[in-house]
């Protein structure tokens, strides 16, 4: 277990690598510097400025100054937010952005997941029809129609919930952002859960269940759920892709003070340390998520051999 | 894949959009772009031929609907072709030529599966300036990745077909047999899932114009109506709810008409 744990941290390796190469060599190949635009600069001054920044040397000698940097865990100064390092930035914004995707995953699975399992028990019936009808309506409607309508409903209409801010993570301020992200994700987990559960509850041990006289709900619970979490699991990888990009959007509609701002401010501005440093990080996100899915797979599914 | 299998409702409102936001320019006496100043803010008006009122600068807010429309539409179809053109290329190369190039393109496709690739496209379309010409090119280039094992998974089951063998020992390069053979039996799935692809696009489109990214003032899509609605939705909700409504609604047609296209063709291989 541990092994595999290692291995798989080795091999992603490389794929971190193509992540850092690749943001770099963009913000590289990009015309205009990080202290082009603006204000005229006496050139001396811009000159000291990007020999404190290294922008004066060598291409592949930066790229070479940054990797050892990132291996040192040290994502370096941002451009933009004079004497800030990109490592404060993320640890302020971080928390946030964690508490609001994790309350979200959390919710779909919440209400996804009965949701499913209601709609596979009464197949072809009208409750089956109402949840999977709502559901593919959730797919459709993106993150960046939800959230002004939710703003638009019940914080200007009804006045029940702000309308946005941070507010100290109160539980008010939360509920908006949350349910705006987690709606796609209700309606993949309810789709996902009903119809791994139809082919599990065909499945001849489910029958051989029955015909012992095992009444239906513990039928469900001790038998069919765990397979039918198996889909679900290898979901996670890219459903915390989609989290992440939903939160870019979530926070620049709700203003929240999260990585997503920092990231497209980032982008308007040219802050390269910034952008590469959040890229990578969401690179190192969705490398661990995948592990995490994976390991989850193994522990749920005893036919899967970690090797 | 018989066309009755289609739903057609989705259809019929897909088909009425596109035609609506092709025509628009010759059906209606305004424009998206012209200030009209003293028809600012108006309500919905029949007489006025204002039929779902004006924005803040007296603009016309159908109209700018379907002009919304007209580019998201454009701007997903540019870019799923250039997905598709990549995809196809990378896939059917991969599947036929096996072995070796086979393991190392896919292993390119699985590293760049892990990619967090809106963040690589906002970086892209910030750098390389908000045209909406390399707006397309750009998501193209980073959504080419299903299409590519959708291919190559079909070129594998291709490639061994009496007729494959016969153009080889025939003598064709591989190349011409790539070109000449397998594309054109490729076309079906191909096409099943560009249809799938867009409406991502959409969206993917609709999020950038909606950070700033995307279409430029005075050019609208549905995602920069979007935004200039959600700044006002307390006076004005109708501006926030007439573009959000509508890409929700271009966007479940389009996935509706996809899967069903996709189940038909599941049925018919298998």
């Amino acid at each position: 277990m541990l092994r595999y744990v290692l291995r798989r941290l080795v091999a992603a390796v490389p794929t971190m690598l193509v992540i850092i190469t690749l943001a770099f060599a963009l913000l590289h190949a990009a015309p205009g510097g990080p202290f082009d635009e603006g204000k005229e600069m006496i050139p001396e001054i811009k000159a000291s400025i990007e020999k404190t920044y290294h922008l004066d040397e060598a291409v592949p000698l930066q790229y070479l100054r940054y990797l050892a940097q990132i291996a040192r865990g040290d994502l370096g100064p941002s451009f933009q937010y004079r004497n800030t390092s990109v490592n404060e930035l993320i640890a302020q914004g971080l928390p946030i952005d964690l508490t609001i995707g994790g309350l979200a995953l959390l919710v779909a699975l919440l209400v996804g997941l009965p949701l499913g399992v209601l709609a596979a028990t009464q197949r072809g019936r009208w409750l089956d029809h109402l949840s999977m009808g709502i559901s593919l309506l959730g797919i459709s409607v993106p993150v960046l129609v939800i959230a002004p309508l939710l703003i638009l409903v019940f914080a200007v209409t009804l006045q029940w919930l702000p309308a946005g801010d941070w507010g100290d993570g109160n539980p008010r301020n939360l509920v908006l952002p949350v349910l705006a992200l987690s709606a796609p994700y209700i309606a993949y987990v309810a789709r996902i859960t009903r119809g791994s559960l139809v082919e599990v509850l065909q499945a001849p041990y489910i029958r051989t269940a029955r015909a012992k006289g095992l009444p239906a709900h513990i039928i469900l619970l001790r038998h069919a759920m765990k397979p039918t979490l198996l889909p679900l699991v290898s979901f996670l990888g890219p459903a915390s892709i989609g989290v992440i990009t939903g939160s870019i959007v979530i926070e620049s509609v709700f203003g929240l003070p999260g990585i997503g701002r920092f990231f497209v401010n980032g982008a308007f501005n040219r802050d390269y340390t910034l952008v590469m440093g959040v890229t990578i990080l969401y690179g190192g996100l969705i490398v661990l998520a995948n592990l995490l899915a994976d390991l989850c797979y193994a522990w749920l599914d005893p036919r899967v051999r970690l090797s | 894949m018989t066309p009755t299998r289609l739903p057609r409702p989705s259809l019929v409102v897909l088909i009425s959009i596109l035609v609506a936001a092709l025509a628009v320019p010759w059906i209606s006496p305004y424009d998206y772009y012209t200030p009209s100043w003293d028809e600012l803010d108006l309500a919905p008006h029949l007489a006025s031929g204002h039929l779902l009122g004006t924005d803040g600068l007296g603009r016309d807010l159908l109209v700018r609907l379907m002009w919304g429309c007209r580019i998201s539409l454009l701007v997903a179809l540019l870019a799923s072709l250039t997905s598709l053109v990549i995809g196809v290329l990378w896939g059917v190369t991969a599947g036929y030529l096996g072995g070796r190039t086979d393991d190392l393109m896919m292993r390119a496709v699985d590293v760049l599966y892990s990619l967090p690739f809106i963040p690589f496209v906002i970086v892209l379309t910030v750098l390389f300036g908000r045209n909406i010409l390399l707006l397309f090119i750009a998501i193209g280039a980073v959504s080419w990745l299903d299409i590519a094992r959708i291919v190559r998974g079909q070129t594998l089951s291709l490639r061994h077909r009496e007729f494959i063998e016969a153009a080889r020992v025939g003598g064709m390069t591989s190349f011409s047999i790539i070109t000449r053979h397998l594309i054109p039996n490729l076309i079906g799935i191909v096409l099943v899932y560009l249809t799938l692809t867009i409406p991502t696009v959409i969206l993917i489109e609709a999020l950038l114009s909606f950070l700033g990214l995307g279409a430029q003032a005075p050019l609208t899509s549905l995602g920069v109506m979007i935004a200039d609605g959600a700044a006002q939705m307390q006076s004005r909700p109708l501006l926030l709810i007439c573009p959000a409504v509508l890409l929700a609604v271009l966007v479940y047609c389009c996935n509706r008409i996809g899967d069903a296209l996709r189940d038909a063709s599941d049925r018919a291989s298998g």
